[in-house]
């Protein structure tokens, strides 16, 4: 029970949003992909503690793979999601093969050069990519012949949702499993890691190809809802706003993830609504803040805030 | 022929402009281990306050430039005084994300203030001139380009390796306490190299204006440069700080003479390939 308790309140808030915000149900579908893409980020950055600019090729393949399998193959969505799952990993297999032979900076510059390339190198390919006017005219069939994506979006938001469930499930069991250990130890010790025993790199490279995998099938949800996969889906700046979200969130914690997503897309939303610039403040100011301020000084503070106001909260406590 | 030309000069103009702003990174970065995203920011600050003088308050070229390259330094000081100075503790990602921040709070800034539209400074007519140097004419504003470029590699190199704050600086790094309890006065050394390693990037920001244009979003859209420029020259390092922004800023005008339709896909290949082959820096030999 205590274990399935997180599930159930992010179906209760699924359910909420549903039933008494109709209107904003492309939002939370955006967010429910965006998160699947922040926790696989967090995979690599949170628990494996490589810091990556260049998650977004990752997104982007599982996008394209998506939308070019569903106009030359089958618009079938689950197969959609599989063929994004295999080009995300495919393309952190072979990336991996050589970005983890690196670590810091290096390590972190050879990431964006790969997401450059890929993004240079889908812009070139116009034949295939569409280039700058991106991938259009691609069908997205019925969701297990049953449900066509409609105009209100309420089949892409649970479609969303319950993929993004699955995989939070999914990453929950993989790090919480004698893996996921292993790889929080590498993050802490990486030569007593190696000292133990055990392949480092291999461990690594396993991690980042299931990352890979994930951040793909974020990045087919993306082309299947939107039906539309453009150059931005590759771009450097999906990257450092899926940075920003994961810290805003809280590294190497997976709710955290979609809590900062989500915290990160609401205030984006309505910011950029007034004026893109205003937007910038926010988020700017909101980094500068949680860096100065760190989390454990503010939650005290607040408690003891709450503490104060609340009497009784202070005999029971 | 020309086209060689053309593209050799192009390119070290271009290179000495991204090692005028690299510099001052690479130092911050390698000696004094702290991450500074927001260097962009500062080469934009230096190009604005210039424009502004410029343009709006009629001060001549030759004056409101230093001025410009003056008040960018003071705000670096001040910014490493008020908050910079804290962080030098904190994880690198940390370090990151405040100054991610502080760029984009930057960014607001300078279109609050002086809207979205490019911002130009005014050439003096000395400087728009051409010059004929036999094989080509070429602005005089390139020969200004290189020549600065030239003038601080060598005060760079003479000041870290000749001069007594070069000492100091290698001395407060290598080890803080000893360098303090010799009477080093450890906290001015750091203020000063970050207001230099400002000022400069305002000199680049303003001697690039041409070929990196002025406008808000400039500190997002050039820090991946810059950042190439120190991870592949090595940090810390301004012999590899050069040789890395010559050899990408010519590889990177070659691409958009000879091939413009791949975007910047030849200029992030060659620094891949010379981040893997050389991942200490181009000068330093791969450690075992």
């Amino acid at each position: 029970m205590k274990r399935s308790l997180p599930y159930l309140l992010l179906v209760a808030l699924a359910a909420l949003i549903y039933f008494v915000f109709p209107d904003q149900l492309p939002l939370a579908a955006r967010i429910a992909t965006m998160a699947i893409f922040v926790m696989s980020l967090d995979l690599v950055v949170g628990y494996g503690g490589l810091a990556t600019l260049g998650h977004s090729a990752l997104f982007g393949i599982g996008a394209y793979a998506t939308g070019l399998l569903a106009m030359h193959v089958t618009g079938n969505p689950l197969i959609g999601l599989l063929a994004g799952a295999l080009a995300g990993a495919l393309l952190a297999l072979l990336s991996g093969l050589f970005l983890l032979r690196y670590e810091g900076l290096t390590f972190l510059m050879l990431t964006v050069a790969v997401g450059q390339i890929a993004q240079n190198g889908a812009s070139k390919l116009r034949d295939w990519t569409g280039g700058e006017d991106g991938l259009t005219g691609f069908e997205v069939q019925k969701i297990l012949g049953m449900w066509s994506f409609d105009l209100y979006g309420k089949v892409a938001f649970v479609y969303c949702f319950v993929v993004m469930l699955v995989c939070l499930w999914a990453m929950r069991r993989l790090m919480g499993s004698p893996f996921g250990l292993s790889v929080v130890g590498i993050h802490q010790n990486r030569l007593r890691a190696s000292a133990i025993g055990g392949s480092v790199r291999g461990q690594l490279l396993k991690l980042y190809t299931l990352a890979g995998a994930f951040a793909g099938i974020g990045g087919a949800l993306n082309a299947q809802v939107n039906q539309i996969v453009g150059l931005d889906t590759l771009g450097f700046e999906l990257s450092a706003d899926a940075l920003v979200m994961l810290v805003l969130g809280g590294a190497g914690n997976l709710f955290g993830a979609i809590g900062g997503t989500a915290a990160f897309m609401l205030i984006h939303h309505t910011a950029s609504a007034i004026n893109p610039y205003h937007w910038l403040f926010i988020i700017g100011g909101l980094l500068v803040f949680v860096v100065l301020v760190p989390r454990a000084r503010l939650f005290e503070a607040l408690r003891q805030r709450v503490m104060r106001a609340l009497p009784v909260a202070r005999e029971v406590a | 022929m020309l086209l060689l030309a053309n593209i050799l000069i192009d390119g070290i103009a271009y290179g000495m402009v991204l090692f005028i702003i690299a510099v001052g990174l690479s130092v911050t970065l390698g000696l004094m281990r702290f991450v500074n995203l927001a260097h962009g920011a500062f080469a934009m600050t230096g190009g604005y306050i210039a424009a502004w003088l410029v343009r709006e308050q009629g001060l001549s070229f030759y004056l409101g430039v230093p001025l410009a390259v003056l008040a960018t330094g003071l705000l670096g000081a001040l910014l490493e005084v008020t908050v910079l100075r804290r962080l030098y503790r904190r994880t690198e990602l940390q370090q990151v994300l405040f100054t991610i921040g502080l760029t984009f709070l930057f960014v607001a800034t300078a279109n609050l203030l002086a809207g979205p539209e490019v911002q130009l400074i005014p050439l003096p007519p000395a400087l728009s001139h051409a010059v004929d140097l036999g094989v080509r004419t070429l602005p005089a504003q390139r020969l200004l380009v290189i020549a600065s470029g030239l003038l601080v590699v060598l005060a760079a190199y003479w000041v870290l390796n000749r001069s007594r704050f070069g000492i100091w600086l290698r001395a407060t790094v290598d080890n803080t306490a000893a360098a303090s309890a010799l009477g080093i006065p450890v906290q001015r050394v750091y203020v000063l190299t970050f207001a230099v390693g400002a000022a400069l990037a305002g000199l680049g920001g303003i001697l690039g204006a041409e070929l990196m244009p002025l406008e808000p979003y400039y500190p997002v859209k050039y820090l991946v440069l810059v950042l190439v420029v120190v991870a592949v020259g090595g940090m810390g390092s301004i012999a590899g700080s050069l040789a890395a922004a010559l050899t990408l800023g010519i590889i990177d005008t070659a691409s958009k003479y000879l091939a413009s339709d791949w975007g910047s896909l030849f200029f992030f290949l060659a620094m891949a390939i010379l981040l893997a082959w050389r991942p200490q820096g181009l000068l330093t030999a791969r450690k075992a």
